[in-house]
């Protein structure tokens, strides 16, 4: 039905938004790559010339840099550990018939909606203060001493955080999908006597395990970019440096483009692995 | 659903879930009802819950000290602004792979979701860079584009996936009737369009109003929405919980309010249709 027209017509339509993309991903990324090969510092000198592959070297010899990517590790680790086991404990359970079920989705969901400069403010004070938040009551009222949460647990705390704001789009994301099963199959399998544990492990969860991989995949990516929870925490202090932060402290800190550049693009290849995997489902997805 | 669930178990799920649920939203709810408390209050040991003197004295405090109204304006604007144009951009795009479709389609979809992927920071000094030298650091505008690149593959994502449930029969309808494509866009499409497109603008407004990345690196006064009014926040001077909490209260209460009414249309636009 699509006549020769309407295919140049909407070839032109198409035409602004794949350009846009097109300058918005290949003009910034060919500058980092252009900059990762220099010895640039913007405060001391400018660009020093040609540093071959010393930036990539540099990066990764650096002491911080495996702290930093153990720091990743446990922060994105920890926060989809959390938002995937209770994001299903909470999507079977919202899935029960109950009373008043809309408003209590509206209640899990709420803080996902909340920004992460606030999500991560409030947090630090109000809640992990050392002496007026309320972690600090509760210690004091259990004959405990109150725990200093972002210097001594500080990647705990981060995790906490961050899992508080991903944990509702987990759940929301595996509800739906629950509520896709066929509950003809369910009761079935409860007819032949399967209990509910193992219609669980049998029928629920490997319906689920599409919609689990794609949290992962889409939390994952913006976990690693975990940015602000950290900025108004600790700063980056009492080791929740992440590979992220420690980019980002390279490149606006302490001004070393060069170096910043070199961690960029590794940052960007790891981000691209986890988004080829993401792209293979979704791909698929539209095919049906 | 066929299942007979005696009362008494639906009451137990009730209590459990309303439990989990007040559980999640406590910080929430806390940070409101701390933003009515006085400083003192919002500090005593043990902590007051609802027998406290209500006060709006902290939103006043806080409206006169940090000129909330301009980092509100400032939000409305990069938020509002880079979603209209990011909408406009991706209505045609989204409407020619729709109903247009070619063997290339899938492939640019794709593609435009890997920009999605590109971390930030692996950018941030070129983008950085640029706004220096084109004078546009700390610029509204230069907000409002990069923001508009940054949700644009979701835009034209959410978009794809509404335009797919339009039949194409009414269309090949209203072309036989002698419809041109602007006819056909403007009177048979854009009806029917409408709902998709209303809640692609909602939850792009919230994603954009929320970005903490840029809108924290790019600004420093003149641009600087809520997310930079409220990382101000960070070094604490003196009792301020109480006046912490009202500004927190400011920033989230428009978006969560939004964020309510767009809560099914969220799992379609970040998975990219991928779980219905």
């Amino acid at each position: 039905m699509a006549t020769q027209h309407s295919r140049s017509a909407a070839r032109m339509m198409m035409a602004p938004a794949v350009f846009l993309l097109l300058v918005w991903m290949l003009v910034p990324l060919s500058m980092t790559l252009w900059f990762s090969f220099r010895n640039y510092l913007p405060l001391r000198g400018g660009d020093l010339g040609f540093a071959g592959f010393d930036n990539y070297v540099r990066f990764v010899s650096s002491s911080a840099f495996w702290p930093s990517i153990l720091t990743t590790l446990l922060i994105v680790g920890g926060a989809l550990l959390i938002s995937i086991v209770f994001g299903v404990l909470l999507a079977v359970l919202l899935d029960q018939p109950l009373w008043g079920q809309g408003v209590v989705r509206i209640l899990v969901i709420a803080p996902f909606f909340v920004m992460p400069t606030v999500s991560a403010l409030v947090w630090k004070n109000m809640f992990m203060d050392p002496v007026n938040g309320l972690f600090a009551h509760l210690w004091r009222f259990f004959g405990a001493d109150p725990v200093v949460w972002l210097t001594d647990a500080s990647i705990f705390s981060i995790v906490v955080i961050v899992s508080w704001q991903w944990l509702p789009f987990a759940a929301l994301i595996l509800l739906t999908a629950i509520q896709s099963l066929d509950s003809e199959q369910l009761e079935a399998a409860e007819m032949d006597g399967a209990g509910p544990l193992s219609r669980f492990a049998f029928i629920t969860l490997p319906h689920l395990s599409r919609a689990i991989t794609i949290v992962i995949l889409i939390q994952t990516i913006f976990l690693l970019a975990v940015f602000a929870e950290i900025f108004v925490t600790t700063g980056g202090a009492f080791g929740t440096r992440t590979l992220t932060y420690l980019i980002y402290q390279r490149v606006l800190e302490s001004q070393n483009v060069g170096l910043g550049s070199a961690g960029g693009v590794y940052a960007i290849i790891l981000a691209n692995i986890i988004a080829l995997f993401l792209m293979r489902i979704v791909g698929n997805n539209l095919d049906k | 659903m066929a299942r007979s669930v005696s009362t008494q178990r639906k009451a137990l799920n009730t209590v459990l879930a309303w439990s989990v649920g007040l559980l999640i939203f406590f910080p929430i709810l806390w940070t409101i009802l701390t933003s009515f408390k006085t400083e003192a209050q919002a500090i005593a040991s043990p902590p007051i819950f609802l027998a406290f003197d209500w006060t709006l004295e902290n939103y006043a405090v806080v409206q006169e000290r940090s000129n909330y109204m301009r980092f509100l304006t400032n939000s409305i604007i990069i938020a509002g602004g880079s979603t209209i144009l990011g909408i406009l951009v991706a209505v045609p795009a989204a409407w020619s792979m729709a109903f247009v479709p070619s063997k290339r389609t899938k492939d640019i979809l794709l593609w435009m979701l890997s920009t999605k992927m590109l971390p930030a920071v692996g950018v941030l000094y070129p983008i950085y860079l640029l706004s220096i030298q084109l004078g546009v650091l700390d610029n509204r505008l230069a907000l409002v584009v990069i923001l508009m690149l940054i949700n644009l593959p979701i835009i034209v994502w959410m978009l794809y996936t509404y335009f797919k449930e339009i039949p194409v029969e009414i269309l090949e309808a209203s072309r036989m009737d002698g419809a041109s494509l602007k006819d056909e866009i403007l009177y048979v499409l854009t009806p029917m369009a409408i709902p998709g497109i209303a809640s692609t603008l909602l939850l792009n407004f919230i994603l954009a109003w929320n970005e903490a990345f840029w809108t924290l690196n790019l600004t420093s006064v003149d641009a600087a929405p809520l997310t930079a009014f409220i990382a101000s926040y960070s070094s604490p001077e003196g009792l301020f919980f109480a006046k912490l909490s009202a500004a927190s209260t400011m920033a989230i209460a428009p978006i969560l309010i939004m964020g309510w009414f767009s809560q099914k249309q969220l799992v379609r636009g970040l998975t990219f249709g991928a779980v219905k």
